[in-house]
């Protein structure tokens, strides 16, 4: 059994990690998970949140949302819908997508599929600033 | 026999078709490098997705594999064909290759079996002459192609199939191999396959811990797969594209320079000839002058 892990982390659009680390937390659907070297396999979807993962001493954050995880073998793979690193995030953007979303959610009265839909860009723009606070 | 100017101005009209052929190939060219990225790019999330889905699909442990509507072989005959071209031409064989495979596959079913959704203008503008039912299209796009045009599109086969409109649906579509070759392939986008996320699978049976459940994983895996199949289709067309544009153009300025190497050699003769005639002329009229004085 390696005492490392393997992580690879993957959206639609490119290979964003590739990297041997020592220990990951990830945002699960069903809440935060931890994965530590000789992990038992695991699947997953994927929340709205960060995933943090260390190496060594230093620690990188991702803003990610919606996905899978899948741990088998000490072998990590993330396929996000996004995934970002704090130095990615355009902060602008997101301080504007919090604030349309908190404007619709503020006047609503509108069909359901519209709340759920603000209430997940409303968690994603607060993810970004938040992962993107985190760049020094 | 043609005249000095005639040929002159055909030099000159195939130097600047040239001069529009070499620049459309530098255009390609730089296009087809970032496309090419671009697809490479976003082959590990493809991979990765199959791998999953086959573990997932095949079932270890004994257990069953899982079962989803998407999943769901229909015996049923109506067939929805998508056909992805370029928008333009200028390209070689690239937009008639797929548009003669998908032709060879639509005429397998009757007419009223068959659907199409055209994917570029090439294609729209060949089957919107012909007895099938577009039922979309998609156009103007391939310049800012980005992820949304691939789910929404593939949101609309999955609703289709899900209610029971079509029984399977079929890309056609040119696949990249290199820069030189782009092969027109065919793929069954639904129902998805079972033996092709199968054939992932390395290990087989993994005793998985599934959160929430194997069926809600799924449930959410198996949009998100179809969906980067169709993006990586119309990644593989554009990349192709480009590829076959550059060496058509390639081609092309290399005709035109052969051409215009012809037309120089016909010219220079041409020129020399009038010369000697011209000086035939003048020995003839001096020697006819000397005589004349002469007498």
């Amino acid at each position: 059994m390696a005492d490392r892990l393997t992580l690879e982390v993957a959206t639609p659009l490119r290979l964003v990690v590739a990297e041997t680390v020592d220990e990951l937390v990830a945002p699960g659907s069903q809440g935060y998970f931890g994965v530590l070297p000789g992990h038992a396999a695991f699947l997953t979807t994927l929340g709205i949140g960060e995933l943090v993962y260390r190496v060594g001493r230093d620690e990188h954050y991702l803003a990610v949302a919606g996905g899978f995880a899948e741990v088998r073998n000490d072998k990590v793979i993330v396929l996000a819908d996004s995934a970002e690193r704090p130095e990615e995030i355009d902060r602008a953007r997101a301080e504007g997508a919090r604030d349309r979303a908190e404007r619709r959610l503020a006047g609503r009265g509108e069909s359901d599929v519209d709340y759920a839909r603000a209430i997940a860009a409303l968690a994603r723009a607060l993810i970004r600033l938040q992962t993107a606070a985190r760049g020094h | 026999m043609a005249t000095l100017r005639d040929i002159q101005r055909r030099i000159r009209s195939v130097q600047s078709t040239q001069k529009i052929t070499r620049a459309m190939k530098l255009v390609a060219a730089a296009k087809l490098r970032r496309a090419q990225e671009r697809v490479l790019a976003a082959r590990p999330y493809a991979g990765k997705m199959a791998e999953l889905l086959g573990n997932l699909v095949s079932g270890g442990n004994g257990r069953d594999g899982a079962a989803h509507p998407l999943l769901e072989q229909r015996e049923g005959p109506r067939r929805q064909i998508v056909i992805i071209t370029a928008d333009k031409g200028l390209a070689g064989a690239f937009n008639s290759n797929v548009i003669r495979r998908a032709l060879e596959l639509v005429r397998q079913s009757s007419t009223a079996d068959v659907t199409l959704v055209v994917v570029g203008r090439k294609a729209r503008d060949f089957y919107r002459r012909r007895p099938w039912t577009i039922k979309r299209d998609l156009i103007g796009f391939w310049d800012r192609l980005a992820y949304s045009h691939a789910a929404e599109l593939a949101d609309y086969f999955m609703q289709q199939y899900l209610d029971g409109e079509v029984d399977e649906v079929h890309l056609v579509y040119n696949e990249f191999r290199s820069v030189a070759v782009q092969r027109p392939v065919r793929e069954l986008l639904l129902p998805v396959p079972r033996t092709a996320t199968a054939g992932a699978t390395e290990t087989g049976s993994v005793a998985y811990i599934y959160e929430p459940t194997p069926k809600a994983i799924l449930d959410d895996l198996l949009p998100r797969h179809v969906r980067t199949q169709v993006f990586r289709a119309l990644m593989e067309s554009l990349a192709g594209e480009y590829g076959a544009r550059m060496t058509a153009m390639e081609a092309a300025t290399k005709n035109a320079k052969e051409m215009i190497d012809v037309l120089t050699i016909q010219y220079n003769k041409a020129r020399q000839e009038k010369i000697t005639k011209e000086l035939l002329d003048i020995v003839g009229g001096a020697e006819a002058l000397k005589q004349g004085s002469e007498r």
